[in-house]
């Protein structure tokens, strides 16, 4: 096992493995990152060097730049990568729990929970209470449309399939819901609501960006500590229960944190899907099917992918700038039709 | 000694019971199978024994002690169960799915102790994986991916070892291999193995102990050469046949009534009979 090098201290308390090829990789894409940060600092209606934005970021800069990259761009590439750090890996546990590759959160009807708490907000709510509680509501409307997916599949335990057929059913509910609200609110909220809806980082404010990061900072950790268990789950459930785990304990904790990570994403970003059914899939193919590997190369890879779409989005069709949602569902529809063929045999 | 018991026990999925008020005692260091007609309850009955299904009513005690008292990780230090035709994801290495057996002993800080790096070698080199390991599961053979999932649950370093039909679609040469393979654990390790088996000539070549069952209770139990008799296997199985001895190893080997091509003579028949 030349691929791999264990740590361990002395007295045998701590030990880990880790797999050298997976190390490589999760150091390339952390530098794959910085750099298509460093490029969305630079692109936008005004290029600015990608030398002189390095300059910047690294307090050597004249101060011309401060407007347009502090308060402009910086936040606004940041939460490009925390909005797609969240939904890989959201996308990477709800597959691992329902064991099915196609699982992700806009598939399976937690997406479109949160943009109902978020469209309940723009169009009840907005204009009488601060928009900073949009998060929440969107987060909440995520969370019910989980517990109701959840108690719906429920029959002594939840298994996968259920869960998925619950999920999708749920989905076209909660799409429903979000028709039937905004053919009944007035014409500005019915676009402000299909802006949002779309998915776009526009006008991303560091508010926005502190609001986000404590969710990123909590869950992602935590779900350190299930990967473990998520290894172990894949093998079935009889098999995971031999291996001694609680499965229903373990399945509920797990859809709980992608819950929260799918949730905040979409209440900071709305509705950029595809990123939770891609990023695990890249993931997967690069550093195989541990877990402990796939939670951060499905977080970096999934920020990649949300920045650059970001990128595109503001640039290609200048002066407009286009919700980064639709470059996202752009690459994630085909690529979802082409898991559906390659899995049509399963 | 047993290492399993099961003390009044009833099993059964929604109001319809598959095995009523049975006591059983597995022996310890010992290969039981267990056989039975198609539904008799004999999966049902493994699988309450390592805890997947729970009873409808009655205990089941693990070295002596009852497992509902136990946590299920404890258990799973003590007993593993390797279900019927398990699956494993896509693109897992051999390796991957060998070291999930050592879930049970580690902890988050100590995920790769020593020990966990020697039984998983152990388990490879005894299951003949060492050149396999870094391969996928789903491009081995049906016998090497069952070899696969059995060092699996050898990894899991229990004394119990719980199969559901370990052969169920394998070829014959890998019938024989796999039972060989769980035949020396038994043999040189001195662990309890416990398996389901439908090849009746099979389990009394490698069985210590056959537990028949019929009708929710236990028919007979005991070592093949005392219980297997036409007798047992008309009412287990409701077939007529003829027992005689296995020529190379002695055991009883049953030989099925019915139909077929006959080209011996009349005589042979007679000393069969």
């Amino acid at each position: 096992m030349t691929n791999f090098f264990a740590v361990r201290t002395k007295s045998g308390a701590i030990s880990f493995q880790f797999s050298k090829k997976t190390t490589i990789i999760i150091s390339c894409l952390s530098l794959t990152a910085v750099f298509v940060f460093i490029l969305s600092l630079s692109a936008g209606s005004s290029f600015i060097s990608p030398l002189a934005v390095a300059g910047h970021v690294f307090g050597y800069g004249d101060g011309s730049y401060d407007f347009v990259l502090n308060t402009l761009r910086f936040p606004r590439a940041l939460m490009a990568f925390m909005v797609g750090a969240a939904l890989g890996v959201a996308g990477l546990i709800l597959q691992g729990i329902i064991r099915n590759p196609l699982a992700s959160p806009d598939i399976i009807g937690i997406t479109s929970g949160a943009s109902v708490g978020a469209i309940i907000f723009i169009v009840y709510l907005m204009g009488t209470v601060s928009l900073n509680w949009l998060p929440l509501s969107a987060i909440s409307g995520a969370a019910v449309s989980a517990v109701f997916i959840y108690l719906l599949s429920w029959k002594k335990g939840v298994t996968p399939i259920r869960l998925v057929l619950m999920g999708i059913g749920v989905a076209a509910l909660m799409k429903a819901f979000v028709t039937m609200m905004l053919v009944m609110s007035e014409a500005a909220i019915t676009t402000k609501s299909y802006l949002w809806l779309t998915g776009s980082l526009y006008g991303a404010t560091w508010m926005d960006v502190y609001a986000m990061l404590p969710w990123l900072l909590v869950f992602i950790p935590v779900t350190f500590l299930y990967t473990r268990t998520m290894n172990v789950s894949e093998l079935g459930d009889d098999v995971a229960k031999s291996l001694g785990i609680n499965i229903e304990l373990q399945r509920f904790m797990l859809l709980f944190i992608s819950v929260v990570l799918a949730g905040s994403a979409v209440a900071f970003a709305g509705g950029i899907e595809f990123i939770g059914l891609i990023a695990p899939h890249i993931g997967r193919m690069i550093v195989g099917r541990s877990f402990a590997a796939l939670v951060p190369v499905s977080a970096l890879i999934g920020g990649i992918m949300v920045m650059l779409a970001d990128i595109v989005a503001r640039t290609a069709f200048l002066p407009l700038d286009i919700p980064a949602g639709v470059f996202t569902a752009a690459i994630g529809a085909p690529f979802f039709i082409y898991l559906l063929y390659r899995n049509r045999n399963n | 000694m047993s290492a399993l018991e099961t003390a009044a026990l009833t099993l059964g999925y929604g109001g319809s019971y598959v095995i009523e008020d049975l006591n059983l005692e597995i022996p310890e260091g010992r290969i039981t199978v267990l056989v039975g007609s198609n539904g008799c309850g004999k999966s049902t009955l493994l699988r309450s024994l390592a805890r997947l299904l729970k009873p409808v009513s009655g205990g089941i005690l693990l070295d002596g002690d009852l497992v509902g008292s136990l946590s299920t990780k404890e258990i799973a230090r003590r007993l593993a169960i390797l279900p019927q035709g398990p699956i494993a994801p896509e693109g897992l290495t051999v390796s991957q799915l060998v070291k999930q057996g050592r879930y049970p002993h580690q902890s988050w800080l100590k995920q790769w102790s020593k020990e966990d790096e020697d039984v998983v070698q152990q388990a490879l080199e005894a299951t003949g994986l060492m050149d396999f390991a870094e391969r996928t599961v789903d491009s081995l053979s049906g016998g090497q991916r069952q070899r696969a999932w059995i060092a699996m649950t050898l990894a899991q370093k229990t004394n119990i070892i719980l199969l559901d039909e370990p052969t169920t679609y394998l070829d014959m040469t890998h019938q024989i291999d796999i039972l060989d393979l769980l035949f020396e654990l038994n043999e040189q390790e001195n662990r309890t193995v416990v398996m389901v088996l439908h090849d009746l000539n099979l389990a009394c070549r490698y069985a210590h102990h056959i537990v028949a069952l019929y009708d929710k209770k236990i028919y007979a139990q005991g070592k093949p050469e005392d219980i297997v008799n036409a007798r047992m296997v008309k009412d287990v199985f409701q077939m007529n046949c003829d027992i005689a001895e296995d020529p190379l190893f002695g055991t009883p080997m049953c030989i099925p009534h019915g139909k077929g091509r006959r080209i011996n003579s009349k005589k042979q028949q007679s000393v069969l009979a």
